[in-house]
């Protein structure tokens, strides 16, 4: 019995030594070594080959190339922006002409306007004051015949007169009497 | 029979490290140096991936870029600036070499996140190689360049006298010490994700804590994800922060 148990317990060992072995860590299995070192100095060779040869002169032709597109689309827009700035200015500066040109034209005209309005009302009271003087001498005329006409309506009355009342009406004294009253 | 009855009894069977291990892809229980092993079908899908990324994805050579194209140069811009910013300008001329090292554990590291897959990335075959050649790298450039001036960055002028012997020991040791953690680093959190989604979607074939297990395993899978790029992240920026004690750009 005893003898059984140990060597169930010897084979059991072994057993477990084995399986240990086997399922221990197979990092420091050490007989693996050399074949791994091997093909990880092939797999680096390659990949450093893939790389230096293919991949980075590829990258950085990709990425200079692009810098420089953004450099000269860069550069072409601060042109663009130049001259559009200009243009602006050009701009401005033609409205600034065009506002003074149309300041003068406007200052010309005002100034021929009243040119003519000082023309035209000097013409205007040059024609009123002559046509004053007419109607004033027409009034003068009229006054004047109207005084005439009252005079000898006044002799021929007093003529009348002096005949209704019986009297012999010398016609020299009665003109003289009737201008004197006129003249009082 | 005994392990197995063991796991029927328990009801759990869960093996998290056999996804680890390297198989001979056509037969054959040898693995020599030559051998066609699932490293070697991973790592050429790694290298087909990147190609198609990075050749097809470019091969329009569009001004303005599609969809591909846009990724491919980000990755381009985001490693170029990262080498510029943290090497200087003299690490530019290592560029190549450390985007080659970005994109293969870029995508060793996503792809081993595919069910069924084999992680390259978590051997640490793999990254002590990896880290080996950049620290090997890194100290021979740095003697070409400055010659036994280089070793002028173990001797920290801007320190008192009297402690510069002792910080001339730390910083030999953290130097040597440098390929350690940057290989141990990669290796480690891509193993460790790894088993720990194993283990855990193990525990489905109990019926009560399945669903748990579901949402647990997507949780980890996207905690994952992020692991795989940050740690591809981290490997490379380290790569550049060496290279620039090699190129002098940091100690004068």
């Amino acid at each position: 019995m005893a003898t059984e148990a140990a060597q169930d317990a010897a084979a059991g060992a072994a057993a477990h030594g084995a399986a240990g072995q086997s399922s221990g860590m197979p990092q420091l299995d050490f007989s693996t070594w050399g074949n791994q070192i091997f093909w990880l100095l092939v797999t680096l060779v390659v990949i450093y080959f893939v790389l230096s040869r293919v991949v980075m002169p590829r990258i950085a032709s990709v990425l200079a190339e692009r810098n420089g597109t953004i450099t000269n689309d860069l550069a072409a827009a601060e042109e663009l922006k130049q001259k559009a700035l200009e243009a602006e200015k050009a701009y401005n500066e033609a409205l600034a002409t065009a506002r003074a040109e149309a300041a003068k034209i406007v200052a010309q005209a005002r100034a021929d306007i009243q040119k003519d309005l000082d023309k035209a009302t000097a013409k205007a009271d040059a024609e009123i004051a002559a046509k004053t003087a007419e109607s004033e001498k027409k009034i003068a005329e009229i006054r004047a015949g109207a005084m005439e006409s009252v005079t000898e309506v006044a002799k021929d009355t007093a003529k009348e007169l002096v005949a209704v009342l019986g009297g012999k009406a010398d016609a020299k004294s009665v003109t003289a009497a009737v201008n004197a009253l006129l003249k009082g | 029979m005994n392990v197995a009855a063991e796991g029927e009894s328990t009801g759990f069977n869960i093996h998290p490290m056999d996804q680890f291990v390297v198989k001979p892809l056509f037969g054959g229980d040898t693995i020599e140096w030559y051998t066609i092993t699932n490293v070697t079908m991973w790592m050429g899908i790694a290298v087909l991936a990147i190609i198609a990324l990075m050749v097809l994805g470019t091969s329009r050579r569009a001004i303005i870029p599609s969809r591909t194209q846009s990724i491919a140069e980000l990755i381009y811009g985001f490693i170029y600036k990262m080498v510029e910013d943290v090497a200087g300008h003299d690490g530019v001329k290592y560029f190549p070499y450390v985007l080659t090292l970005f994109l293969f554990i870029l995508f060793s590291n996503l792809l081993g996140l595919l069910p069924k897959s084999f992680t390259t990335t978590s051997h640490v075959a793999v990254t002590v190689t990896l880290a080996l050649m950049v620290f090997l790298g890194v100290t021979l450039l740095g003697l070409y360049k400055q010659g036994i001036g280089f070793l002028g960055m173990f001797w920290v002028t801007s320190a008192p006298l009297a402690i510069r012997p002792i910080l001339a020991v730390i910083e030999v040791i953290s130097y040597f010490v440098r390929p350690v953690s940057h290989s141990i680093r990669l290796a480690g959190n891509l193993m460790a994700g790894h088993a720990v989604i194993k283990v855990i979607a193990g525990f489905a074939s109990m019926a009560v804590v399945s669903p748990v297990v579901v949402g647990a395993v997507t949780a980890i899978y996207g905690l994952e994800l992020l692991v795989a790029v940050v740690q591809a992240y981290v490997f490379t920026i380290l790569t550049c922060v060496y290279l620039r004690d090699a190129v002098g750009g940091a100690h004068h």
